[in-house]
């Protein structure tokens, strides 16, 4: 295939990547819908008589309808076809412009919904966590369509000062960390929703009744992000200081970009310590997860739209 | 839970009361110290410092982009005094930036003074005895096996330490045998190591700030540069640093390229930019080649030399009235957008009758643009030409107040003008001379030089906070995924065999310990069958 060929087939792989997930969004739509309420006075008994807890989530619990279950895993399946055509397209675009496929805020949209999704499926695996399908198929969509409607621009080369493999090294390490702090926020916002739900007494209404209990989600979130911590520690506070020193010579300069890295990295140091200090756990800490991830996407849009700096992919 | 499952491997600092009660002194401090070292205080300080960065990236700041805090303080006359007054455009060099740091630095090693010691401590114990009754534990089950008791315990014992427990044996007063175990010892380690790291990174940055220098400078081609402080255009040295530490090396930069993408969307974009160098490390060492790129500097002992931008520099010769040369040379132009079309000045200050001067643009591909206005449509020299205005009068260099090389001070200065009363545009092309009106002079183009921007600096103290991040990398992750774990076993003696009660505890949520707990009984079950 040509250049112009493969920039065509890497266009078209992400408009069908978008319309994929907008179907996985449909089933587990209807999943949510057809899940009925918790019953408000199901208890899960042991043997001794005990109370147990409860095994987690309702969507997913092994009494639920097959029919149910069996949208979900529609969901499920057709988020992975999702994944592998955005997947294709990001690579077709980075053979397009013979380079790593994020040079520009398109390409970190599109590569960055790669690494959300593939977190969400990753983390799938090996945890009951299928009450993120919606909301993680229903923000790729938005994120994908906002991609191609509004920050397209030509397959090109890059500019010399982003020729180093430190930006293989130090962006693949950032759009990690920006994929599970993505699943990470998702999960922090449904936690406060159950939380909140919970403390009223109305956690078997509404969206709450489709979540897990709040400490389970927490403990869901808290894994996430101290995944997505360190990496974030390496890609912002290694890797990045690294380079700039190649690049511009001095490690740290206090750049815009830079800046917001920090305080995303000050927020979710914040947000691991909330959850050891008194009075600061559970809603606290959440709220600390939150604004880590809304300074985390300041720094892509908010300082690549306004921010100048030397960072030269900015501005679309 | 018991105060044995909270007790040592967690060295998190006790939580402070709230209100001192006795008011002594010496309990007010150490009241007030515990306060500081609080897991409480240190996490508003944290977010005290997230919020104390933000304005610096809000408002242009002198040490980032000096230009940037000129322009933005011509557009903002009214708020620039009060800006000034509370150091907005050096953000994070002032008393409260500095205030926040420091106090969290105290607080730090406030915190982890105490919590080596606790660790210390903790990880040279052996492992806790059992609580009471295990089976209040979160995690417990029991079970009778016909083995003697004390051959059971080996077995566990050995199961344990083949699982990287730390095991201790004790034998009750009634025969009953307890295992105790523990392992994930380093998980309060790595968090020790994390924490001093973060201190070590504060300070290897102070030192490369206190004992480094920057500077930056403009060599044309063909010209060369002595490191000496003369010869920087700017330079910035720590408040320990002293000149007579910039290190005797000289280059000369023999030849500067620069390569645009011709054809494609992103036609016009630079694609590589090459120095060629041939430096001495000192005057007497012999010379040697070199060349420098973006992202490939130029390490001369402890010194580095980045290419960080460049240019063009237009040859010129100018005449005075008299036909005398007054100037000639090249004259370095700042470019202004991606088409390098860049603005500069030429100053004679010997020209006889009157002093001249010359301001205007330097255009690589000469082209006209859609309002009539000289542009440049390409980077690169296809068609260059320089589209200037010329002044004669006073240039205003006696004053004995030093003046940009970038501006002309118009003040005593009357541009030429034609019939109509309009300044004169001087459009010359490579290889041409315009005669000046009135006999005033003349301004020949005679070719054109590249030059290339450098950054000269030196940062001490970089190895350490490049050796401390990692290390903090690594103390995290070992603090974040290594997970404590106790387990205890106590083993009564039965008619048939034992009876085994076994509980565990975990420091860290998330993994299924009665799952574990359940797999370690029927391992146990089946070695002994
Ligand atoms: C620059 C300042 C600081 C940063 C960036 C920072 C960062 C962090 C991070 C990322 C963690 C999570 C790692 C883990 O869970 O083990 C953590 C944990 C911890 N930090 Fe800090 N910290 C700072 C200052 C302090 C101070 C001043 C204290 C003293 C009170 C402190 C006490 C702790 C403790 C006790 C933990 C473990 C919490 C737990 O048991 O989960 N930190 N810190």
């Amino acid at each position: 295939m040509t250049r112009l060929q493969l920039a065509q087939f890497s266009n078209q792989a992400i408009m069908f990547a978008a319309i994929v997930y907008a179907l996985a969004m449909l089933a587990h739509i209807v999943e949510w819908a057809a899940t009925r309420s918790t019953a408000p006075g199901r208890i899960l008994v042991g043997p001794d008589g005990a109370e147990l807890p409860s095994a987690g989530s309702d969507l997913g619990g092994a009494e639920r309808p097959y029919r149910v279950d069996l949208w979900g895993r529609y969901g499920i399946a057709l988020t992975m076809v999702g994944l592998l055509l955005n997947a294709a397209g990001v690579l077709a675009r980075g053979l397009a412009a013979d380079r790593v496929p994020w040079g520009n805020m398109y390409e970190f949209t599109i590569t960055g919904c790669v690494a959300t999704v593939l977190t969400y499926l990753i983390m799938l695996r090996f945890q009951p966590i299928r009450w993120l399908g919606l909301p993680v198929t229903a923000l790729v969509v938005v994120l994908l369509m906002l991609a191609v409607l509004l920050l397209d621009v030509p397959a090109a080369p890059l500019v010399p000062a982003l020729h180093s493999y430190w930006l293989y090294i130090h962006v693949t390490a950032a759009m990690l960390a920006t994929g599970s702090f993505t699943v990470g926020a998702l999960a922090s916002v449904l936690f406060l929703v159950r939380n909140r739900a919970e403390r009223r007494g109305t956690a078997g209404t509404g969206i709450s009744a489709r979540l897990p209990e709040a400490d389970v989600i927490d403990t869901f979130a808290y894994r996430v992000h101290a995944f997505g911590f360190p990496v974030w520690t390496f890609a912002a506070l290694i890797a990045g200081p690294i380079w700039a020193r190649y690049a511009w010579g001095r490690y740290w300069g206090w750049d815009p970009k830079e800046v917001w890295a920090f305080v995303t990295w000050v927020a979710y140091a914040a947000y691991l310590h909330a959850r050891a200090t008194a009075g600061w756990r559970g809603k606290g800490a959440a709220i600390l997860a939150l604004v880590g991830f809304a300074a985390l996407l300041y720094n892509f849009v908010g300082i690549n739209l306004w921010g100048g700096g030397l960072h030269s992919y900015a501005g679309k | 839970m018991t105060d044995l499952a909270e007790a040592p491997l967690d060295s998190r600092p006790p939580e402070p009361e709230q209100t001192p009660r006795a008011l002594s002194p010496v309990e007010l401090a150490r009241w007030a110290w515990r306060q500081l070292t609080s897991m409480r205080t240190a996490l508003m300080l944290l977010m005290l410092l997230g919020l104390a960065v933000i304005p610096g990236s809000m408002v242009p700041q002198t040490r980032v982009d000096p230009n940037a805090v000129a322009n933005w303080q011509l557009l903002h006359p009214d708020l620039t005094p009060l800006f000034k007054r509370i150091g907005l455009f050096q953000v994070y060099g002032t008393p409260w930036f500095s205030a926040v740091y420091i106090l969290l630095m105290v607080s730090l090693i406030g915190c982890i003074l105490p919590r080596t010691r606790v660790y210390w401590r903790a990880a040279l114990a052996a492992p806790p005895k059992a609580p009471k009754n295990l089976a209040r534990l979160p995690a417990s089950l029991t079970s009778t096996l016909d083995v003697e008791a004390a051959d059971l315990a080996s077995r566990a014992r050995a199961q344990l330490i083949r699982q990287r427990f730390r095991t201790r044996v004790e034998e009750d007063s009634d025969g009953t045998i307890v295992v105790s175990a523990q392992r994930g010892y380093l998980r309060e380690a790595g968090n020790l190591i994390f924490h001093i790291s973060v201190a070590l990174v504060l300070v290897a940055f102070a030192v490369g700030n206190l004992f480094g220098f920057r500077g930056g400078a403009i060599v044309v081609d063909g010209q060369t540069f002595t490191n000496d402080v003369q010869s920087y255009d700017d330079f910035a040295p720590g408040t320990l640093f002293r000149d007579s530490q910039l290190e005797p090396f000289s280059f000369t930069l023999k030849d500067f390229s620069v390569k645009f993408l011709t054809s494609g969307p992103a036609m016009g974009q630079a694609s590589s930019f090459t120095g060629n160098l041939a430096y001495k490390a000192d005057p007497k060492a012999s010379e040697r080649d070199a060349t420098i790129q973006v992202n490939h500097p130029l390490a001369i002992g402890n010194t580095n030399v980045f290419l960080i931008g460049n240019g063009y520099a237009p040859v010129v010769t100018v005449r005075g009235g008299d036909g005398e040369v007054v100037y000639s040379g090249p004259t370095v132009f700042l470019p202004e957008n991606a088409s390098y079309a860049s603005v500069g000045v030429i100053k004679a200050p010997d020209a006889k009758p009157t002093q001249l001067g010359f301001e205007g643009e330097f255009l690589p591909t000469y082209a006209t643009g859609q309002d009539g206005q000289p542009v440049s449509a390409f980077p690169d020299l296809a068609a260059p030409a320089l589209s200037l205005t010329a002044y004669s009068g006073d240039l205003g260099l006696g004053s004995g107040v030093p003046q940009s090389v970038y501006s002309l001070n118009k003040s005593k200065l009357t541009p030429f003008t034609d019939a109509s009363g309009k300044p004169v545009t001087l459009t010359i092309g490579l290889g041409q001379t315009k005669k000046l009106p009135n006999g005033a002079g003349s301004i020949t183009f005679d070719s054109v030089k590249r030059y290339a921007r450098l950054q000269i600096s030196s940062t001490p103290g970089e190895p350490l906070a490049l050796g401390s991040v990692i290390l903090g990398l690594l103390g995290l992750v070992g603090s974040l995924y290594i997970r404590p774990r106790r387990i205890w076993l106590r083993i009564r003696r039965t008619s048939t065999g034992s009876q085994v009660e076994l509980a565990g505890l975990d420091r860290r949520e998330g993994r299924d310990l009665n799952h574990d707990l359940t797999k370690f009984l029927d391992t146990l079950t089946k070695a002994t069958r």
